[in-house]
Order: C-alpha cells, then sequence, then structure tokens
C-alpha cells in the first residue's frame, strides 16, 4: 500500500515534468515587443514553481513509503521545531515576494510606459459578438460619438456625422490592420456588456468594460494575420466571437486604410 | 465558561418531526447538511459530464440525450446556451451548495460541539433556521433549470452588465438569473446565521479545560472559517441585492450610460460594471478559503492519527490558518488584474497575493513533518488525506503563475486557472469531504464502511483528478479559453481537441467511480460493521462518546479536559495515544 501510493505520487510528478517540457505543446509563437520578457517571467517561475513541486511530491511519497507502519517502529514524538518553522517562512517570503517585484517590471512597461507621439491610434468597441475597430482618420482625431446613432448595420459605433472630426474616422468590423514595428495605441471600450480582446500572439488580453475607455498599448514586430478571441463570457456566442489581427508594413497599412476611407 | 459549560441541555425530541425534520439537535443538522451537499454534488457532476461530452465532440448527435433534455439538446447535440446553462449551475452548485455546506455545515455543526465537549450548538433554533433556508435556497436555485429561457448563462460569477440586463442580453437571464440571485441571498443569510453560531459556540460553549491551545485544528478552521463567513457573506447578499434592484427596481449600480444592446438602447445611467466585480470577489476570494480551510484542518486531524504522532507545529498550524483566513481579504484584486483596475492597485494585490503563498508553505511543511518519523496506518480516511497534501500543493503552487500581474495577462480566463481552482478549491477540498467522511461516518452512524471499496474508490479518483486537471494546465497555456462552448472557431486552438477528448475520458472514469463511493455508504448505512467508540484510536472528544453519541453528546458526563488534541506516542504512556480527557500522566522530568 505505502509502495503504491509513493510510485504513484512520483509517477505523477514524473508525467507533469514531462508534460511540461514544452514538447506537448505550449505558447502560441509570439509576435510581439513585450512578450519575451512575459514568456521569460514564466519561464522563471516555472523554474520555482517545479522545484517546490517537486520537492513537495517527492518528500511526500517518500515519507509515506519510509514512515510506514512497520514491526517494531516507534514514532519519533515531537511537537516541531520552531526554527525550523522560522526559516520556510523566511525562504518562502523572500522567494515569493521577490518573483512577484520581478514580474511587476513587464507589468509596468505595459501599462505605464509613456508612448511616442506618432503612436498609431485605434479604437476597440466590442459587441455581442463582434468587434468593432476605428481609426481617427487623416487628422488623427477620433470624431464625437452618440449612443442613440448606434445601428448596428449603418452606423456601429454611432458616429456624429455634425462633428467635422467624425467624417474621415474609419470604421472596419473584426478586422484590425495595424503597421508592424509601430507603437499601436488602443482605447478599448464595450457597447453592451463586458468582453475581454485578447490576442494569443500579442500576449495581450485586456477586458473592453462598459463605461470604461480603457488604454492599453503593443508594438507588433512581425507581419502576418493573427486571431482576436474574446476571453470573457459575453453571452450565447461567446465562442464564436472572432476577429483578425492583420500586421502589415507602413505602406500596406496606408493603403489599407486609404481603401476602407473611401467607402 | 463555567456557566455555559452547564447549560440548559434542550430535552430529546419525541415526534419524529422534531427529531429528523426540524430538528434543533446539531448532529441530526450536520446529517442533513451532508445529505443536501450530497444531492448537489452528484447533480453538479452530472452536469460537468454532459459539458464534457460537448467539448471532447461538439459536432456528434446524442439522441437518446434530446428524450431526457428536449430544450437543451435539440438535434442530439447540446446547444451553446444549454452549455453556458449547465456551467453557470456547476460552479453555483458546487461552490455554494458543496464546498461551503459539506465541510462547514455538515461535519462542522457535527463535530464542533463534540470536539470541544459542549451539548450543541450555542443558538440551536438558529442553528435549524440556518439549514432550512438553505435548503430553501437550494430549491429556488434547482428551480431555476425549469423557468422560461432556463437557468442563467452569466456563469457563477453573474459579471455585470450580463446578469443585469434581463434577456434582452441572452436567454436564462430572465427568470432564471432572478432566482439565482434569490437563491444565493438566501444562502448568505443563512451562512451568516450559522457563522454566529460557530463562532459564539467555539468561544463560550467550551468544556473545563479546553482551553484555545487545547483544541483541535479541526476547530480551528471551522472557527476561522466562520469568521470568513460572517465578514464575506453580508457583501455578497448587498451585491446581489443590488443586482436584483438594476434588474427589477430600475436602479442603476452596476449599469453604465450608453449601452445598446442588439439595438437596443438601455436608458439606466451611472453604475459600475467594475463595481460587480469589487463586491462578488470580495466575497469570492475569501470564499476559496471557506472553502478549502475546514480541509486543512480534517487533514491535520486525519494525518496526526494515522501517522501516531502529534501534529507537527501545532501553533505555526493555528497562526497559519488565521494569516490566511485574514490575507484572503486583502487579495481579491488578483481576479481582476485585466479587468481596466488601476495598474497600481493590480502591483499591491499581486504582491499580497503572493504572500498568502507563505502560510500555504507552512501548512505544506507542518505535514511533511507530521508523517516523518510516523508509524502510518492506511486507512481509507489516511489516503484521502494524503491524497489531499498532494493535491493542495499541485493546485496551490500554480498560484504563484497567477498571482503575478504579467504572468496572468495571458493566462486568465483560459483553463490554466480553471486546472488551478479546480484542483485547490475543487478537489483538495472534495478529498477534505471524502477523507471526513471515511473518518467519522463511523461515529455519525455507528457503522464502519467498507475499506476495501473505499481504497478502491481512491486509487481511482486520485489518479483520476490528476489525469483531468494537470493537462488542463497545459492546455490553458496553449491558449484554450474557458467558458467555450466549443473551441473548433479558432486555428490556435485546433491542437486542443486531443486534449480534450483525453481529458473528457478521464472525467468519466473519475464520475464513474464516484458510484463506489455511493454505494459504500448506502451498504455501510445498514450493513456496515458496527463501529465502536474509537475505531480509529484517535484522541479528541469524540472517540470517548458512543457510536452516535446520545442526544447530549456525552450521556450527562462533565467532561475535564488534560492533553492537546494530539498526543500520540507519547514516551511513558500507558498506550499509543492519550485521549484529551486522560487522567494528567506522571511527570517523568
Amino acid at each position: 500500500m505505502a509502495l503504491a501510493l509513493a510510485v504513484l505520487i512520483w509517477a505523477i510528478v514524473l508525467a507533469s515534468v514531462v508534460l511540461f517540457t514544452g514538447e506537448f505543446g505550449w505558447f502560441p509563437p509570439q509576435i510581439s515587443e513585450h512578450g519575451d520578457a512575459m514568456d521569460a517571467q514564466f519561464n522563471l517561475t516555472l523554474i520555482v514553481v517545479a522545484i517546490g513541486f517537486i520537492l513537495a511530491q517527492v518528500a511526500l511519497g517518500y515519507y509515506v513509503w519510509r514512515y510506514r507502519d512497520r514491526s517494531g517502529a516507534r514514532a519519533v514524538y515531537t511537537h516541531g521545531n520552531a526554527k525550523v518553522e522560522v526559516a520556510t517562512v523566511l525562504i518562502t517570503a523572500v522567494t515569493f515576494v521577490t518573483l512577484a517585484i520581478i514580474g511587476q517590471r513587464v507589468w509596468i512597461d505595459l501599462h505605464l510606459e509613456e508612448l511616442p507621439e506618432d503612436a498609431v491610434q485605434v479604437e476597440v468597441t466590442a459587441q455581442q459578438f463582434a468587434w468593432n475597430f476605428r481609426y481617427p482618420g487623416p487628422d488623427g482625431k477620433f470624431g464625437k460619438t452618440v449612443t442613440r446613432l448606434i445601428n448596428d448595420q449603418l452606423n456601429p459605433v454611432g458616429l456624429d456625422s455634425r462633428d467635422p472630426a467624425s467624417n474621415d474616422d474609419v470604421v472596419t468590423l473584426n478586422r484590425m490592420a495595424v503597421p508592424v514595428n509601430r507603437d499601436i495605441r488602443l482605447t478599448l471600450r464595450s457597447k453592451d456588456v463586458t468582453h475581454s480582446f485578447f490576442v494569443p500572439a500579442l500576449r495581450f488580453k485586456q477586458d473592453t468594460t462598459p463605461g470604461l475607455a480603457v488604454p492599453g498599448h503593443f508594438k507588433a514586430l512581425k507581419t502576418g494575420e493573427y486571431e482576436i478571441a474574446c476571453a470573457e463570457l459575453c453571452g450565447l456566442q461567446h465562442y464564436k466571437m472572432k476577429g483578425f489581427l492583420m500586421v502589415m508594413s507602413d505602406q500596406e497599412f496606408e493603403a489599407w486604410l486609404k481603401e476602407r476611407a473611401e467607402f | 465558561m463555567s456557566d455555559s459549560a452547564h447549560p440548559a441541555v434542550h430535552p430529546a425530541p419525541t415526534t419524529f418531526i422534531r427529531k429528523w425534520v426540524f430538528s434543533t439537535d446539531h448532529k441530526i443538522i450536520g446529517i442533513q447538511y451532508y445529505f443536501l451537499a450530497l444531492i448537489a454534488v452528484f447533480t453538479g457532476l452530472a452536469l460537468s459530464v454532459l459539458m464534457r461530452l460537448r467539448l471532447a465532440w461538439p459536432a456528434e448527435s446524442w439522441p437518446w440525450l434530446e428524450t431526457i433534455f428536449p430544450v437543451g439538446f435539440e438535434g442530439g447535440v447540446m446547444s451553446p446556451e444549454f452549455y453556458l446553462a449547465m456551467l453557470t449551475m456547476h460552479g453555483t452548485i458546487m461552490v455554494f451548495f458543496v464546498l461551503t455546506t459539506a465541510p462547514q455545515g455538515g461535519f462542522g455543526n457535527y463535530f464542533l460541539p463534540i470536539q470541544i465537549g459542549a451539548h450543541d450548538m450555542a443558538f440551536p433554533v438558529l442553528n435549524m433556521l440556518s439549514f432550512w433556508v438553505t435548503f430553501l435556497s437550494m430549491g429556488v436555485m434547482f428551480a431555476a433549470f425549469f423557468v422560461a429561457g432556463g437557468a442563467p448563462i452569466s456563469g457563477w460569477t453573474a459579471y455585470a452588465p450580463l446578469s443585469a440586463l434581463g434577456e434582452v442580453a441572452g436567454p436564462g437571464l430572465g427568470s432564471g438569473q432572478d432566482l439565482w440571485i434569490i437563491s444565493i441571498a438566501l444562502f448568505c443569510i443563512a451562512s451568516l446565521l450559522g457563522a454566529l453560531n460557530f463562532i459564539t459556540t467555539v468561544l463560550n460553549m467550551r468544556t473545563k479545560g479546553m482551553s484555545l491551545m487545547k483544541m483541535p485544528l479541526t476547530v480551528w478552521t471551522w472557527f476561522t472559517t466562520a469568521i470568513l463567513a460572517l465578514l464575506s457573506f453580508p457583501v455578497l447578499l448587498a451585491a446581489g441585492i443590488l443586482l436584483l434592484l438594476d434588474r427589477l427596481g430600475g436602479t442603476s449600480f452596476f449599469i453604465p450610460a450608453g449601452l445598446v444592446v442588439s439595438d437596443t438602447v438601455i436608458e439606466n445611467s451611472g453604475g459600475s460594471p467594475i463595481l460587480w466585480q469589487h463586491l462578488f470577489w470580495f466575497f469570492g476570494h475569501p470564499e476559496v478559503y471557506i472553502a478549502i480551510l475546514p480541509g486543512m484542518g480534517v487533514a491535520s486531524q486525519l494525518l496526526s492519527t494515522f501517522a501516531r504522532k502529534p501534529i507537527f507545529g501545532y501553533h505555526a498550524m493555528v497562526i497559519a490558518v488565521f494569516a490566511i483566513g485574514m490575507l484572503g481579504f486583502f487579495v481579491w484584486g488578483h481576479h481582476m488584474f485585466v479587468s481596466g483596475l488601476s495598474p497600481f492597485s493590480a502591483l499591491v494585490f499581486s504582491i499580497l497575493t503572493l504572500a498568502i503563498g507563505v502560510p500555504s508553505a507552512i501548512k505544506t511543511f507542518n505535514w511533511l513533518g507530521t508523517l516523518w518519523g510516523g508509524k502510518i496506518r492506511f486507512t481509507t480516511a489516511m489516503l484521502f488525506a494524503i491524497g489531499f497534501v498532494s493535491l493542495f500543493v499541485s493546485g496551490g503552487i500554480t498560484g504563484l503563475f497567477l498571482g503575478q500581474t504579467s504572468v496572468d495577462v495571458q493566462l486568465h480566463d483560459t483553463y490554466f486557472p480553471v486546472a488551478h481552482f479546480h484542483m485547490i478549491m475543487g478537489v483538495a477540498a472534495i478529498f477534505g469531504i471524502f477523507g471526513a467522511t471515511y473518518y467519522w461516518f463511523p461515529k455519525m452512524f455507528g457503522r464502519m464502511l467498507h475499506e476495501g471499496l473505499g481504497k478502491l474508490h481512491f486509487w481511482l479518483t486520485f489518479a483520476g483528478v490528476n489525469a483531468i486537471f494537470i493537462p488542463m494546465h497545459l492546455m490553458g497555456i496553449m491558449g484554450q479559453l474557458r467558458r467555450y462552448a466549443e473551441s473548433t472557431e479558432f486555428k490556435f486552438m485546433e491542437p486542443l481537441q486531443p486534449y480534450q477528448e483525453f481529458v473528457t475520458i478521464a472525467a468519466f472514469v473519475t464520475a464513474a467511480a464516484q458510484l463506489l463511493f455511493l454505494v459504500n455508504f448506502c451498504w455501510g448505512m445498514f450493513k456496515g460493521r458496527k463501529a465502536g467508540e474509537n475505531p480509529w484510536e484517535a484522541t479528541t472528544l469524540e472517540w470517548i462518546t458512543a457510536s452516535p453519541p446520545p442526544h447530549d453528546n456525552f450521556g450527562g458526563r462533565e467532561l475535564v479536559v488534560n492533553h492537546g488534541a494530539y498526543e500520540y506516542g507519547v514516551p511513558g504512556a500507558p498506550r499509543d495515544y492519550v485521549m484529551q480527557t486522560d487522567p494528567p500522566l506522571e511527570t517523568t522530568k
């Protein structure tokens, strides 16, 4: 019994280690400027977790087997040891808090970094079950929007045509183009319920919370087409709420935008 | 304390109704809670099996299921709205009516008074009310399945404004959602009454000599859990009432201005969806500890009993339980890193969250220390306690990923957190419940469970839950999003389908293994070997009285406690264990 349990616990450890070598699937390839730092922080945490996990489980299996009820054995009579308790507190506290502090660097880059003036602006407006993207057009300014004017077919974000800044705004459905190697400044909104703008390849996820205009930014380093998924339960077709991020060269992006402006 | 140690014991009931239905006896109420949780857990399990079926084979048609669920399985395929209703109800039923109810309402009610030498809870009538309000709450929750539109699809977290806008936002968000909120509000009231009772009982009803530091760790965890419940359930109650007002009273606590749902302009203005998340998680995070702390107490009790050793670091364990409980109130923001929360708040929540790993590491260390140098008896109860430690490590340690702001961004709302919380507050807590059942069943029903069948149940369940939830972490890393009725729409989720199938098969085997438990339970109630007073040679007060205990618990005896809760293998003692009421030992110093 004791040996069987020890072997099962060790087998679980071994299977977990093999499963997490990366041979059986891993993160989707990443294409953003901050993605490498994020993945590195994950890997650092993985090392700390693996050490703790393996030590604890191997010891558990070993003790279970070693201290089974054997004839003639006496249990050790002890109520513990204050010194080792204090040592455990100190070691874990230092490790965990250090890990948390190191992890904040990427977070600070992601949220508190100043963007250059020429960052490309895109407004994301989520709705059940689609993504609307708005570009400010040549004037660089988003025009006024009015809730009453919203119409899913004709005016999905409710542009107010009386505001001159609105007239050159470009609105697209489910397809978001951005130039490669440029800072992208996002404003994330929602028309109805909470959604979450998730691009696995970008290592970017941000809820679009109704009533808020949440800022965000990224820089894509590789051209191509990447999927955008909704990560926050938003209703019936949550699992179908799909968009595409198209990362292209500057020229292609300008041409793409111009083509859409002519509608 | 001297007065309350001799309370006026309420007389033993004579009628069937007062004895078994509207009973004020904490033991009967404990059993009532336990059976309620048993109905809930098998319902919740059935829902998860249905969900797993759809996730593994989304296109497959199961015509026989259409005959059982004509509404949810049109054409033999589960509709996405039915999937989301299953998901909402699975989470809600498991969290509230199983994980909150069985360890605290069930075992806590039954054994807390006995373990401190009391004749009953401090407020027996209040105790009866807590149970019946919980019962009513579960009735209202189950009714949500049967109203027009079905059960709500907003998840157990009921994020506003999805949960606030009514049927315009989706099916099940009409009457189903109303019933859900009413049920949760009732549950909050019941838990609040229960918590008051537990706290008062521990503070006032201990028998002579039962100082706080002589209490079993189970009592400490029930006590701490009651404090958490007392402080967190009122917040959920308030949030639920506000949400109901938004839905039915035209208020706007959680609905901001300018919403347009399916081209319908919503006239509310001024509310905040983030406010719901703050209120919900202010309750929701302590709730995790409400579910798991009693399991920690049970694991400590069982490891010490069956390793025949005192618990390693009793004082450190008490401090760690309290530290986990109190820190648990300051980390709710880690559920909201990507919600639009201020990035500065996130920094603080992240560091506090990782700090909670420290008392958790202490617990693990001390459990290992308890096994070290022991003389382990492998009863079924002990196997589940060892399984609990293993699952607590596996499930707890992945919190180090999710508690970090930057790592959470990618993993948030994937299967990674799903695997994490199922492992820790789901199956680890359930292992605590199973361990407690195999350990205390003889005391509750006077008969032993079948050990062979129990062990088979353990092996299948322990291997099964690991096979389900460890691969699920990897699925989360690969990007599988949670609350997706199927993952066929996205290219990046395509490689995940074989994993979905593997997990589903593992889940089916594990679910089937639970029938062994049910058989053992029913068999044990009527046919099990008769249990003596102390079948496990344990030390705490429940083992000095008959199995099951008489109405006043100790047959009129007044107990005097002379020893700590876990005195095993004491050198110079006449036997391997010293019961708490044994006379003081001759000092050998």
